[in-house]
């Protein structure tokens, strides 16, 4: 894989310097290539992983297989861009296997979940069932374990 | 009921050559490191990696059914041949049957070759800076150490002169530890043939440390076994600590001509039987599936390595570029303070744990050993620490 790609995947928060220190190249060249990392569409983002239960704040989600309908020369496409409008709506995946698409989705609430499923997707016509899995525990996301912060067992030695 | 014992005299009653052998006096140093409560440390000398999940999930496999006996004296026979098999990238040629031990860490193999090795007066050169467990045993056995000290201006390579100079008829074995702990120096291919040019119209052993083989950067690792007459003459001490991040499970390996091997297969087998047998069970396992865990580790020493060169270099401790092993060896000298001095004054103010470099040799003096087995975060803490600890000095 690109090489500025993969330090930016553990850490997108290295500045430009840092990068080409640990690359052993040039400032320029690190901000030229994100540049078009960025232009080509293969960045598409940087966000921050959270541990929300450390927060104060509300926070539910759940995992919400859909069967649907596919329409005639669109397949799939459809519905799953329409779904993916949605701000609830974090991940829409097509998958291979017992039901279609899936979709990560969050709110405060269970109610807030309940509400979307029944009102907003179980509703569309091309959607045939739903079933909904509310998240309990997260132990790793996005490569980062958050169920614990990793402690460093090791001592100094002079061997 | 009263007894009567005779009190007895321990010091007295111990061997005088045990007694001898002074704890180390940083010793203390580490204990209050280890102790205190917030410290960012880049002290220790063992990879942040775990071991690779399918080594330990193949170790707890044989545990679950139950392979648990003794392995033979010299390791499992499948081992063998995998570590022969391993070793044909650093085109070295070595039986598996013969050539080959499987022993409890690196530290067992240099034990074996310096106990069957050296007779009481012989002399055993060792090259510093370095690791510090080779003195202490040549000394238990009454051999005579003769440091042969390296300066940054070499790059802490071993050059052919320093060599030669310390060669005398009572020269045994040359202990010869690269990639280097604790500079992080490597002896490239042109370096390794003058050094063999020197060796090859003597009787003197060389053992060959090459525990950090995996862990070079620009260039492949050269074995000093590779070059032409010197496999005969070389005894090569590697394990799976460094490479594999497998410290714990204890588990290292030395390959030499078969009638040295034999002598140290006696001692092994009558100290300690064989080498725990989960764990070679395990080492099979990451000689045969681990070659990508290795690649992305070194990739990533190797951003941690430019990253903390370039940091130590701006805060004005400068610091050659060292090609192995995860340490850096920054000279501490325009501080003025001793290594020590340097060591103890930046943990109690500051709370940032480095080793002297003193430790591990006279030629050591001046310059601090920094692990960067570390991650990129945590080394960003520490420097910044160090930066505040350099302007508190200068004010």
């Amino acid at each position: 894989m690109n090489k500025i790609l993969k330090v930016l995947e553990e850490n997108a928060r290295y500045t430009n310097q840092e990068i080409a220190v640990m690359l052993g190249i040039t400032e320029d060249e690190v901000a030229q290539e994100i540049h078009r990392l960025e232009e080509d569409g293969i960045i598409r983002g940087y966000k921050t992983i959270v541990d929300r239960e450390k927060l104060s704040d509300e926070y539910v989600s759940a995992i919400i297989e859909l069967r649907v309908t596919p329409k005639r020369d669109l397949g799939f496409d459809e519905i799953a861009e329409k779904l993916a409008e949605y701000p609830e709506v974090e991940d829409v995946y097509l998958m291979s296997g017992g039901y279609d698409l899936a979709l990560l989705i969050s709110g405060r609430t269970f109610k807030d979940i309940a509400l979307f499923v029944s009102q907003r997707l179980a509703v569309l016509d091309s959607v045939i069932s739903t079933a909904t899995h509310f998240v309990l525990s997260r132990y790793k996301e996005k490569g980062v374990p958050v169920y614990l912060l990793p402690k460093d067992e090791r001592r100094s030695v002079w061997l | 009921m009263a007894v009567n014992s005779q009190p007895l005299d321990y010091e007295r009653l111990l061997s005088r050559r045990v007694q001898e052998i002074k704890p180390s006096g940083i010793r203390k140093f580490f204990d209050i490191a280890n102790e205190m409560e917030d410290v960012v440390a880049l002290g220790v000398g063992e990879p942040d990696f775990k071991t690779p999940w399918v080594v330990r999930d193949a170790a707890i496999q044989t545990l679950e059914r139950g392979r648990t006996s003794y392995s033979a004296n010299a390791g499992l026979a499948r081992l063998r041949e995998e570590i022969c098999r391993y070793l044909e990238k650093y085109a070295l040629s070595y039986d598996p049957r013969s050539e080959t031990i499987v022993t409890v860490g690196g530290s067992e193999g240099i034990d074996l070759a310096i106990r069957a090795l050296v007779e009481p007066g012989d002399e055993v050169l060792i090259v510093e800076p370095c690791f510090v467990a080779y003195a202490p045993i040549v000394e238990l056995i009454g051999g005579k150490v003769v440091p042969i000290p390296t300066r940054a201006a070499d790059q802490f390579r071993l050059t052919p002169q320093a060599l030669r100079e310390k060669i005398t008829p009572r020269t045994k074995l040359l202990v010869f530890p690269y990639p280097n702990n604790p500079t992080g120096a490597i002896m490239r291919r042109e370096h390794l043939e003058e050094i063999a040019d020197v060796l090859r119209d003597t009787g003197v052993i060389v053992l060959s440390d090459e525990i950090y083989s995996e862990l070079t950067y620009n260039r492949r690792h050269v074995s000093i076994a590779s070059l032409p007459g010197m496999k005969e003459r070389t005894i090569l001490i590697n394990g799976f600590s460094k490479s594999f991040s497998m410290t714990g499970w204890r588990l290292g390996y030395a390959c030499g001509p078969a009638p040295i091997i034999r002598q140290m297969l006696k001692i092994h087998q009558f100290a300690i039987m064989c080498a725990p047998t989960t764990s070679q069970y395990a080492a099979i396992e990451a000689l045969r599936r681990c070659e990508e865990n290795i690649h992305t580790m070194v990739e990533e020493y190797d951003r941690r390595r430019r990253y903390i060169v370039d940091g130590f270099n701006r805060l004005g401790l400068s610091c050659f570029e060292p090609e192995g092993a995860f340490y850096i060896f920054p000279s501490i000298q325009s501080t003025g303070l001793t290594s020590d001095e340097f060591c103890e004054r930046l943990l109690y103010s500051k709370r940032v744990a480095v080793v002297p470099g003193g430790a591990f040799g006279a030629s050591g003096e001046g310059f601090i050993r920094v692990s960067y087995s570390y991650s990129i975060r945590h080394i960003t803490e520490a420097l910044r620490r160090i930066e505040a600890f350099l302007e508190d000095l200068h004010a």
